[in-house]
This record gives C-alpha cells, sequence and structure tokens, in this order.
C-alpha cells in the first residue's frame, strides 16, 4: 500500500479538505505547524496536501505513540517518512531539534504540532519553544500556520473508533521570525495565527 | 433479481428485461439534460457581465453534476431493489455526516454518534430491505429516540443535554428516516398498477427535482419579491409559484407512469413540490443558524448532498403515506 492510497484513505475517513486561505500548495520547503486535538492530526494534514507536496513532507511525530502496535511504526516509517522525536526526557544526544533539522536537510518540509502534546481545544494551547528554535536556525523556511478542524471530534482523546464527521485544515500565511521580536513574542504570534484561521 | 412488470411488457436491451415505463422517464430527463446542455452553452458565449458569467458558470457546472447524478440514480434503479436500497443508505450516510458536522456535539456524543452512524442508519435500510413495515415506521421515532438521550446520559456530560439530543435525533429523522421513505416505495403492492415501483420512485425523485429547478429558473429570471429574506434571500415568490406550478404541471403530464388518473398526478405533484420547497426553506434556516451557505462540497455547483436531497426529505415520506393510504 503506497503513500497515495494511505492518504486517499485518510481523506475518505476524515472527510478532511483543503482550504488554502494564505498561501498556495507548493514543494518548496516549509514547516507546517498546526494545533493538535487528535491522533488523527498528523495523518490528516499530511494526506490532503497534493501528491507532490506530500512527497517531500515529513510529519513529527511522538516516538511513544508511533512505535506502539505493529500498524503505527509502519505507517511511521513507510509511509509517513516521519520524524520521531523523544518528548518525555530529551537529553543532549537525543535531542529533538537536532533530528528536526537533520530530517530537513535542503528538500524537505515538516509538519510539527507545537503544543506538544493533545489539547481539547478548540483554542491551541501554549506552544513549546521548537517552533522559535526552528526559526532561527533556518529562516528561509516558511513557516506556515494551519487549523486543523474537527479532528478531535472524529477521534477525541480516550476514544478510539473514529466517527466520519467532516474535517478540514486551513492553512494561513506563512510567517517569519521578525528582527528582535523575543522568542515567547514569537511564539504566541504563530500561536494566534493558528487559531485565527478557526472561524475562516 | 425481482422485476415487478409482467415479462410480456418488459423491454429487453442486450438480454435485460428492463421495465419500459422506466426506460421512458429516464430518456425523458436525458432530453431535459440534452436541452439544457445546448442552453448553458449558448449562455456562456452570450454572457457579457461579470456577474452573468459566475451565474451561468455555475448553471453549467449544476447541469454537468446533474448529469453524474442522473447516471448514478439510473445505474442503481437499472440494478434493483438491492441497488436502490444501497444508494439511498449511502446518501443518508453522507448527509447524516453533514448535519452532524455542523452540530456543535460535545465529547460526551462520541459513542452516541458512533451508534447513529454505524448500528441505526444501517438498520434502518436492513429493514427498509426486509420489507419490515412495522418496524420501518417506529426504529428511529421510538427506539431511536428513547436510545440517543440514555447513551448520552450514560456518559455523564448534562452541558446543553436536552438540545444536544434533539440535534442528534433531528439529524436521524431527516437524513435517514425520511429519506428511506424514498426506497420504501418499492414494498407497496398496489393495486391495477402495470409499472413497477422503481417507476413510482422515479417519479417521485424527478417531479421534486424539477420544481427545485423550476423554483431556481424562474427566481433567477423574475424573483423580486423574497419570501423569507432573512432564511434565504434566493426564494421568492415568483420562483416559488412558478416552479411549483410548472413542476405539478410536468407532473400531470407523467401520469402514464404512475397509479393516478392525470389530475391525481397533478394534485399528488402539487403536494410532494410543497413539501419539497418546505424541506428546502426548513434545511436553509439550519445552514444560516449555522453560519454557513452549503452542507457540504461534495457535488459541484449543488453543495453538499444535504443540499441537493433537502426537498427529498420532506416530500418522501409524504408521497410514501398518500400512495400506501390511497392506492394500496
Amino acid at each position: 500500500m503506497s503513500g497515495k492510497t494511505v492518504s486517499f484513505l485518510g481523506r475518505l475517513v476524515t472527510g478532511a479538505r483543503a482550504h488554502w486561505k494564505g498561501c498556495e500548495p507548493d514543494p518548496r520547503q516549509r514547516i507546517y505547524f498546526a494545533n493538535h486535538t487528535s491522533n488523527l492530526d498528523a495523518l490528516v494534514v499530511w494526506s490532503v496536501l497534493p501528491q507532490a507536496v506530500r512527497e517531500r513532507t515529513r510529519p513529527v511525530a511522538a516516538r511513544d505513540y508511533w512505535t506502539g502496535g505493529w500498524i503505527r511504526p509502519w505507517l511511521a516509517k513507510d509511509v509517513f517518512h516521519a520524524v520521531l522525536i523523544e518528548r518525555k526526557k530529551p537529553t543532549a544526544h537525543d535531542n529533538p531539534l537536532v533530528d528536526m533539522l537533520e530530517a530537513m536537510g535542503d528538500r524537505h518540509s515538516l509538519i510539527l504540532f507545537p503544543e506538544g502534546g493533545r489539547f481539547p481545544g478548540p483554542e491551541p494551547g501554549p506552544f513549546k519553544g521548537g517552533l522559535h528554535h526552528l526559526a532561527v536556525k533556518r529562516p528561509d523556511v516558511e513557516l506556515v500556520p494551519c487549523y486543523v478542524e474537527n479532528m478531535n471530534r472524529i477521534l477525541p482523546k480516550g476514544e478510539f473508533v473514529p466517527v466520519p464527521i467532516l474535517g478540514g485544515v486551513t492553512f494561513g500565511t506563512p510567517l517569519r521570525l521578525e528582527e528582535g521580536e523575543s522568542k515567547p513574542d514569537f511564539l504566541e504570534r504563530a500561536r494566534q495565527s493558528v487559531w485565527a484561521l478557526a472561524g475562516e | 433479481m425481482r422485476l415487478w412488470v409482467e415479462e410480456k411488457d418488459a423491454m429487453n436491451v442486450f438480454g435485460i428485461q428492463l421495465d419500459p415505463v422506466l426506460v421512458r422517464l429516464l430518456l425523458g430527463v436525458l432530453g431535459i439534460l440534452v436541452v439544457a446542455s445546448v442552453i448553458g452553452a449558448i449562455l456562456a458565449r452570450r454572457a457579457t457581465t461579470e456577474r452573468g458569467r459566475a451565474t451561468v458558470s455555475n448553471l453549467n457546472a449544476r447541469t454537468k453534476a446533474w448529469w453524474v447524478m442522473v447516471t448514478v440514480f439510473a445505474l442503481a434503479l437499472f440494478v434493483g431493489r438491492a441497488g436502490t436500497v444501497i444508494l439511498f443508505g449511502l446518501l443518508s450516510f453522507l448527509a447524516l455526516r453533514e448535519f452532524v458536522t455542523l452540530t456543535p456535539t460535545r465529547r460526551g456524543d462520541h459513542r452516541t454518534l458512533f451508534w447513529v452512524f454505524f448500528v441505526i442508519t444501517p438498520l434502518q435500510y436492513l429493514i427498509v430491505w426486509q420489507e419490515w413495515y412495522g418496524m420501518f415506521v417506529l426504529l428511529i421515532p421510538v427506539y431511536a429516540f428513547l436510545f440517543v438521550p440514555l447513551r448520552s446520559a450514560v456518559a455523564g456530560d448534562c452541558t446543553g443535554f436536552l438540545e444536544r439530543t434533539a440535534k442528534i435525533q433531528w439529524a436521524l429523522m431527516v437524513c435517514v428516516y425520511c429519506v428511506s421513505h424514498a426506497p420504501m416505495l418499492l414494498t407497496l403492492e398496489i393495486q391495477g398498477y402495470a409499472g413497477s415501483p422503481l417507476s413510482l420512485l422515479f417519479y417521485l425523485v424527478m417531479v421534486v427535482q424539477l420544481s427545485d429547478v423550476f423554483q431556481y429558473v424562474w427566481g433567477k429570471t423574475l424573483g423580486k419579491h423574497p419570501i423569507a429574506p432573512t432564511v434565504s434571500p434566493n426564494k421568492t415568490w415568483e420562483g416559488f409559484i412558478g416552479g411549483i406550478l410548472t413542476a405539478s404541471g410536468l407532473g400531470a403530464a407523467l401520469w402514464w407512469a404512475t397509479p393516478f388518473l392525470w389530475w391525481q398526478s397533478g394534485l399528488v405533484s402539487l403536494g410532494i413540490c410543497f413539501m419539497g420547497f418546505a424541506g428546502g426553506l426548513v434545511m436553509s434556516a439550519i445552514k444560516r443558524d449555522r453560519g454557513v451557505k452549503d452542507y457540504g462540497a461534495l457535488i459541484e455547483g449543488h453543495g453538499g448532498v444535504l443540499d441537493r436531497i433537502d426537498s427529498i426529505c420532506f416530500a418522501a415520506p409524504v408521497f410514501f403515506h398518500i400512495v400506501r393510504y390511497y392506492w394500496t
């Protein structure tokens, strides 16, 4: 089963469509950062991207979740080419930021959930610092805010059977780190840019 | 496959026995679509203003989608009862999906919704397939309506409980219960009717949809006085009267496809056109309340499935019971 099939199934189950509000789909290097309410989020953002973009886009996902069972490791490794990171106890030689930068190289885009875990929503919780770090290290990369809608209704935290409510992903206007902008200011601005897409 | 018409009346196409009445109705619809496509092409050349072009391009998108919808519907009918029950079951499922998406349900409704989508809806269509009339009329209004609040209560979230329950019940009522009356027409044994109930179902869908189309056409050309401007600025008195009278007239002219006399056919059509209008208006009010224009985006130019079948939701049960009461 190829990425095409998985993305088709992802769109079928979640009914999700992409709404490109602030930018056009483009295979250039980007970091898509989104709110996180459901385990389906990485699948759905990845699935709604056009194939040419999807092929170069890798979701950043929690290692503890995506190595459990047998479907998840296969999806993460062979289908999504996910960047699996340690979110519980990052150490000097197990630093998620190094993994992310390495995974991007000069070709790949990332899908990132800067809340660092699932929030019941609808408003995204406070962002962790990783997004800022990537923005500093890779000023050439566009940071695209994404709002994932209804995933917490399709598969809420703690449930294992999805219900077929229609989801959607809205892509907003790319951000850049402003000159002299502090880390908390930037993270709050990024969070607001995701939340602002909710009503659109 | 069960064929309702007598073998001597059946039409043989490539070795498949078909109901000649249904074939004639379908040819009529294909004729209308050809005419509509030609008119659309001419209008596309003539449109000069920006707004005119937008209207014509939407019109042509709608016509194109009609070709697809008619093809799917005709294929299901020609497969017979199984195809028809499956098609309407899928339509119910998709409509329910669009409706529930717009309804602000809560975390505590998750398991209830699972039952609604994956147990109650398939069960209703299984009952249609089994031709079990008694349970067909009871399953949703009695058992499902009592089960839904029970399941949500067990989940333990009381915020807006009555409102949430009512919304899920109404979703089941409109999208599943009402729609399932259309394929249930196939179970009616109508005395002295030479055609098959498939033709009767085709007649229902055709008259209701023609009424929608002519309300749109009359509204776009002559419409000035909105009926309920806060609900839908596109529904005008001119469109309503013109559309319903035109479709009822066409309904009367289709009496040969039904067990009705020509004037009965006209009256029955008037009734289902009126119900169709009511369905469109009510479903629009729900959309306005939720602040959206369409229920979905599955059908190019039309919106979602529910935008297209809203009129059938209201017309099908009334048509079913009129036929059942007076003709069986």
